[in-house]
């Protein structure tokens, strides 16, 4: 470790906290349906979608109303995408004459991408035309990442009123959070993305003479659109399949610090709008807190981990120094690719500047765990939000009965209906990250897809299914997910994570809102401040991360122990 | 505090144990356990290890005696979480047997529709019944009076020797079943039938056969529920896991996993504390119809409190002389004095105890000539002494016996007596024949020390209502002193409805304490109603509670009770759960230490062996439940804070020692089987 590596890693969090308050701001008065400075332009095409569709802006949903709209705009987003992947072929921007898709991976990544994961088993350059890329898997980037948002105001609402029957409208918060938020913000980055040298071109690439005199197509396409939004909605799939190791993808140091900036921003910046809509802003700045002490204990033991490099590889005479730089690239070096590994698992992003499955026992253990504990770190665009905010319903009630009242959260009452709903989200995580893994470990046609030997192929199933079920998207590498089993496995595993999840949170939303918000007082659980932020953690690693620890326990952690001892597999 | 609070009881009553320990035999019944999820599972695990061990013995018997002491331990787990319910049981029962006693055999007189009287056994009896009691009788069952006027021993309920007295109309009409009548005669009309009176209704809620799981602890079961379906996932995918390594991981093992995680220490003691709550309340003489309200009344955000008995005395006291000009203190408290002797109200008493208090005076032996006793019409007291005629009473009435007219009145005294009647007090003049010595202050006196539990229950976030049917005023003066938050002053029954109605739309919850039926209507709207033993019957019907005392500031711990009761199932919900992270640090590395040796860096506790880890967790996963039973019964050490303060002491005593203290127990537990050699 270095201190200019900590330098910049320090800078970059400096950096997502100067934007945290205006965006979190803007986004407030976004979803709160005032006016803001983009209104002049916005507005007349947001009114002309709601005239389109028949959308009545001002008649607000019931949880129930909200939700079913939320699942049928999934289902057509499904729908459409698969339809694109399938029947790709016989449309057009298809320069390269890629054919259609095969069914399983059809599924799969539809499943993915509408359900924010973008998780891919595939190579996005040998695969998928520029229209598949555009229209179907960009076009989810946007719309997945607007559904997230959409549900965590909901819920938002559920908490900001009183007595209310109604948590929003699905059709409004969408089309703000497309129109008002994701599509200008990507609309600025992918022009620095471009200036920084990412292609946007239609055509199908270049071929090159290689030095040895052999033929080299290096693949070209709209990348920077597509990578704006893919950060920013923390989408994580790449143009690449290499992602953002990718030179074509991820250029230069800058491009890799505005990538990790802008795939945090959004999401630490709806925690602020959290706050800012419940009228505490204390609260958002509490849950912050949380998930940055969190996040950046992640970043320092990857950077720790990997800098510290591989005893085995120093013994045999391999210079220690750089640390542990298999399956990084030499232009971000030690500090920039743990700070994007982490963040990357931290925040359900899934795009990847380095191999998590190359990094050391430690440094492979902290971005599976980071997912594990529920991608609330801060996790995907909403998704993330409203995860915390589960967490933050289960500590109030584990301890705030400690102070001898029925636990509250921001003058909710928190009872049986919410733990119950509660305890359903829960059970999503460990049910599809262990019950798919522990099969996996044992089927013959599972395991046949495990690229290493001994522990660290458990470590690739886990981390699998720990991606697909977080919605994350990253891949540990080594595994040949691109088979029957794992495309339809990892599809169900990313749907139970993101709709398994999000229905019962609805629910909660819908029993909140209906609740009276008594006022605090001195005889309320305090939930801002410091003690809560240490509560919060407890709770987080206790219930969301113990149960992972006998998995973890057979993968990474032997593989740390064994490395120590100078064993390999 | 109450007076009537009572001796603690021992904790282990050998009487009560004995019982229990039986008892908790009987209730491993599945059916019974099928209401505690977490207990359920473990006696399910526990059956399937005895079967292995079963299988042992037959096939491998040098396995036999490990999985023998896991089985063993897995069902010491059960028993000691349904011996802590049954404790709580027996302990409330012992309180209930008492209450029953009184009730059997009992038979009443029933007045037929032709007015003759019949003898019927009382659980005979219907709502409406008339019944005659007369002296020495006992009353059959909850009823009003609706006629005569009788005295009435209520101790068999209340604890209270000194008799009351009941008759028909008004505030003092109700009666409780099982009390004696000790003079005349009553005709009395049953309001609840046999069975479902408050008492009746009491001694089932204490005796667990129809307790109703509260809402919080409902609540609290669906949190434990669902940790105990995680850790169901987490240990059944261990054999999937370990499985890809090729280890094959024994049921055994799993099964002591899976018990040690699920969280059987709140679990185990979730039902006992919630018995001890309300028999908690039962020892401080208060008898709540339900555990809801309980629970409700550690959430209460206001109180509202009558003034009278419960903030002040309700007598006016002197408490201050200010002499006119040209009169010392000391004569003026001297005239006082003399003139106080021939009244016997509290008010007179008071200025006498004033003035031999605070001047040290003694009663002068100078013969008097003649007293002026007080009476309702001249509104005066005095004594004649010579020269000296004494006079204090009604400062209009001192005025006119000293033939002063209001506009002749000196300026310091009609000064003095405007100042006394702004802050809230009554003035009281006092005259030595035409010559005006002085104004006496009498006010309502506030108790003492209330006006520091006032400020520790705004500590806890509550809020202190008074309310008085003085005038605003007044009202305003003693509430300052009182340091109450609010007041209401010259409340009707409908002020105070309409007050709780609004503080409830504001999403706070109200407790009050009331006794006359036209209390009822708030009573039943708070969402605390505590009515008192000597109110009406409607009063008590209303009402969620009852204070067999009827003591109006046992509403304070009312809350602290409930605050307790549920502080106590938060505080071992976090114990139960810190637990969790040694006990990983226990098995994990046991399980897979054979499979990869590196593993053994997990071991940080330096467990002697892999069995003795397994063992050691379930022994202290089992013991810890016992060792917490009389935290439980107890309830965790409550004091008035604020819920920062409480969440930080609570947080670092449970939280961090829930997460600190396995480690050391399972520590040790492993060195005593080891050097024991048990497996």
């Amino acid at each position: 470790m270095t201190l200019i590596g900590w330098l910049q890693i320090g800078l970059l969090f400096l950096a997502v906290l100067a934007v945290v308050k205006p965006l979190g701001l803007y986004m407030a008065s976004v979803f709160s349906g005032e006016r803001t400075w983009l209104s002049p332009i916005l507005a007349p095409v947001e009114r002309g979608l709601y005239a389109v569709a028949g959308v009545d802006p001002k008649k607000e949903q019931g949880w129930l109303g909200y939700t079913f709209a939320m699942l049928a705009f999934s289902v057509a987003g499904f729908i459409a995408l698969y339809a694109i992947l399938r029947l790709q072929a016989y449309l057009p921007l298809n320069p390269q004459g890629f054919g259609n898709v095969a069914p399983d991976l059809a599924f799969n990544t539809a499943v993915s991408f509408v359900t924010n994961t973008n998780w891919q088993n595939y190579g996005g350059e040998t695969t998928m035309s520029h229209f598949s890329q555009m229209a179907g898997l960009t076009v989810q980037n946007f719309l997945s990442a607007a559904t997230g948002m959409a549900l965590a105001m909901a819920l938002t609402r559920a908490f900001a009123r009183s007595q209310a029957a109604t948590i929003g409208n699905f059709w409004v918060d969408m089309t703000r959070a497309t129109l008002y938020v994701l599509l200008p913000l990507a609309f600025i980055v992918a022009l620095a993305f471009v200036a920084m040298g990412l292609p946007q071109t239609l055509s199908a690439g270049v071929t090159a003479q290689t030095l040895d005199g052999a033929q080299q197509v290096i693949a070209l396409g709209p990348v920077a659109s597509q990578e704006a939004i893919k950060q920013l909605g923390t989408n994580g799939g790449g143009f690449f399949n290499v992602n953002a190791a990718h030179p074509f993808e991820n250029p230069s140091a800058f491009s890799n610090y505005l990538n990790i900036f802008a795939m945090l921003s959004v999401s630490a910046a709806l925690v602020f709008t959290f706050g800012q809509m419940v009228g505490n802003r204390r609260q958002g700045w509490t849950l912050l807190a949380t998930m940055a002490t969190l996040l950046v204990a992640g970043v320092a033991v990857v950077y720790w981990a990997e800098a510290g490099g591989n005893p085995i590889l120093t013994a045999l005479g391999i210079d220690g120094a750089q640390g542990n730089m298999e399956g990084k690239e030499v232009r971000f070096g030690q500090a920039m690719t743990a700070l994007y590994a982490a963040v990357t698992t931290g925040l359900s992003d899934g795009g990847v500047n380095g191999m998590h499955g190359s990094f050391t026992g430690l440094g492979g253990l902290v971005p599976m765990f980071l997912i594990q504990l529920g991608e609330v770190l801060p996790g995907g665009v909403g998704s993330g939000l409203y995860g915390m905010l589960v967490f933050a319903l289960l500590s109030v009630f584990v301890a705030g009965l400690m102070v001898g009242r029925t636990p509250e959260f921001l003058g909710k009452k928190i009872e049986s209906r919410e733990m119950k709903y509660a305890m359903l989200a829960v059970l999503i995580l460990p049910l599809a990250i262990l019950g798919f893994t522990a099969i996996s470990a044992v089927l013959p046609v599972a395991v046949a897809s495990v690229g290493t030997a001994g522990p660290h192929g458990l470590s690739e199933i886990l981390y699998a299914f720990s991606s697909a079920a977080g919605n994350n998207g990253s891949a540990f590498g080594g595994l040949s997910g691109n088979t029957p089993w794992y495309n339809t496995t990892l599809g169900i595993a990313m749907l139970l994570g993101r709709f398994a999840y999000a229905v019962p949170v609805m629910a909660i939303a819908g029993s909140l809102a209906k609740k009276v918000r008594s006022p605090a007082s001195s005889g309320t659980f305090p939930t801002d401040g410091p003690l809560f932020v240490g509560l919060l953690i407890a709770i987080i690693l206790i219930l969301g991360g113990l149960q992972f620890f006998p998995a973890l326990a057979l993968g990474p952690i032997v593989e740390h122990f064994a490395m120590l001892a100078g064993q390999t597999y | 505090m109450s007076q009537h609070r009572p001796a603690k009881p021992k904790l282990f009553d050998p009487a009560i144990l004995g019982p229990a320990a039986k008892n908790a035999f009987v209730k491993l019944d599945p059916r019974q356990l099928l209401r505690n999820p977490v207990i359920f599972v473990t006696e399910v695990v526990a059956a399937m290890v005895t079967l292995l061990f079963v299988r042992d013995l037959i096939a491998d018997p040098a396995g036999a005696a490990f999985s023998g002491q896991i089985a063993a331990w897995l069902w010491f787990t059960v028993l000691f979480a349904t011996f802590a319910e049954a404790v709580a049981e027996g302990r409330g029962r012992a309180q209930a047997d008492s209450l029953k006693r009184t009730r059997s055999n009992l038979s009443a007189r029933r007045v037929g529709a032709n007015g003759a009287e019949e003898e019927v056994p009382a659980t005979m009896l219907k709502v409406g019944d008339v019944v005659v009691v007369e002296a020495g009788e006992l009353i059959p069952g909850d009823g009003e009076v609706v006629e005569g006027v009788a005295s009435v021993n209520e101790s068999a309920v209340t604890g209270e020797s000194a008799p009351v007295i009941r008759e028909a109309g008004g505030d003092r009409s109700a009666v409780t079943g099982g009390t004696q009548v000790l003079s005349d005669r009553l005709r009395i009309r049953i309001t609840t039938p046999p069975g479902a009176s408050f008492v009746d209704r009491m001694i089932a809620l204490i005796e667990g056969a129809e307790r109703q799981k509260t809402p919080n602890e409902i609540a609290l079961s669906i949190l434990l529920s669902g940790l105990t379906l995680v850790f169901l996932i987490v240990v059944a995918t261990v054999w999937g896991l370990a499985g890809y390594s090729g280890t094959l991981v024994s049921v055994t093992v799993l099964a002591a996993l899976l018990v040690t995680l699920i969280p059987t220490t709140i679990g185990g003691l979730l039902s006992a504390i919630g018995i001890a709550g309300m028999d908690r309340l039962v020892r401080f003489n208060v008898i709540a119809t339900s555990g809801r309200a309980v629970e409700a009344a550690g959430d209460v955000d206001t109180l509202l409190l009558d003034k009278t008995g419960t903030i002040t005395f309700g007598n006016r006291m002197a408490t201050d002389f200010i002499p006119a000009p040209g009169v010392t203190p000391r004569q003026l408290a001297e005239a006082a004095l003399l003139a106080s002797l021939s009244d016997e109200t509290p008010e007179g008493r008071s200025i006498a105890a004033l003035a031999t208090g605070e001047f040290g005076l003694s009663v002068p032996k100078t013969p008097v000539d003649a007293t002026v006793p007080f009476t309702a019409q001249t509104r005066l007291s005095g004594v004649d002494m010579g020269a000296h005629r004494l006079r204090k009473g009604a400062v209009d009435a001192i005025l006119k016996f000293a033939g002063v007219q209001q506009n002749q009145t000196p300026v310091e005294f009609s000064q003095a007596v405007d100042q006394i009647a702004r802050a809230g007090g009554t003035p009281l003049g006092v005259a030595d024949g035409n010559r005006l010595l002085g104004v006496i202050h009498l006010k309502d006196v506030v108790k003492p020390g209330i006006k520091e539990r006032f400020a520790a229950l705004r500590a806890m976030g509550i809020r202190t209502v008074m309310v008085t049917g003085d005038n605003p005023v007044t009202a305003a003066a003693i509430a300052s002193e009182a340091g109450v938050d609010d007041f209401l002053a010259q409340a009707t029954p409908e002020d105070k409805l309409a007050y709780i109605r609004k503080e409830q739309q504001g999403g706070r919850l109200i407790a009050m304490c009331g006794d006359g039926t036209n209390d009822a209507p708030a009573l039943a709207q708070a969402d605390v109603g505590v009515a008192m033993q000597t109110g009406t019957q409607a009063a008590r019907e209303a009402a969620n509670m009852v204070d067999l005392d009827s003591s109006p500031t046992k509403l304070i711990e009312i809350v602290e009770i409930g605050k307790q009761l549920l502080m106590t199932r938060g505080s071992l919900t976090t114990f139960s759960i810190a637990n969790d992270v040694a006990k990983y640090f226990a098995i994990i590395p046991a399980l897979f230490v054979a499979t990869y040796p590196a593993l053994g860096g997990l071991n940080i506790m330096g467990l002697a062996s892999p069995q003795s880890a397994i063992l050691s967790a379930v022994i202290f996963n089992a013991l810890i439940i016992i060792a917490l039973i009389p935290l439980a019964l107890k309830g965790v050490a409550y004091r008035p804070a604020g819920a920062a303060a409480l969440l930080r002491r609570n947080l670092f005593i449970y939280g961090l020692g829930g997460l600190l203290l396995p480690f050391a127990g399972i520590k040790v537990i492993d060195m005593a089987v080891s050097s024991l050699h048990l497996v």
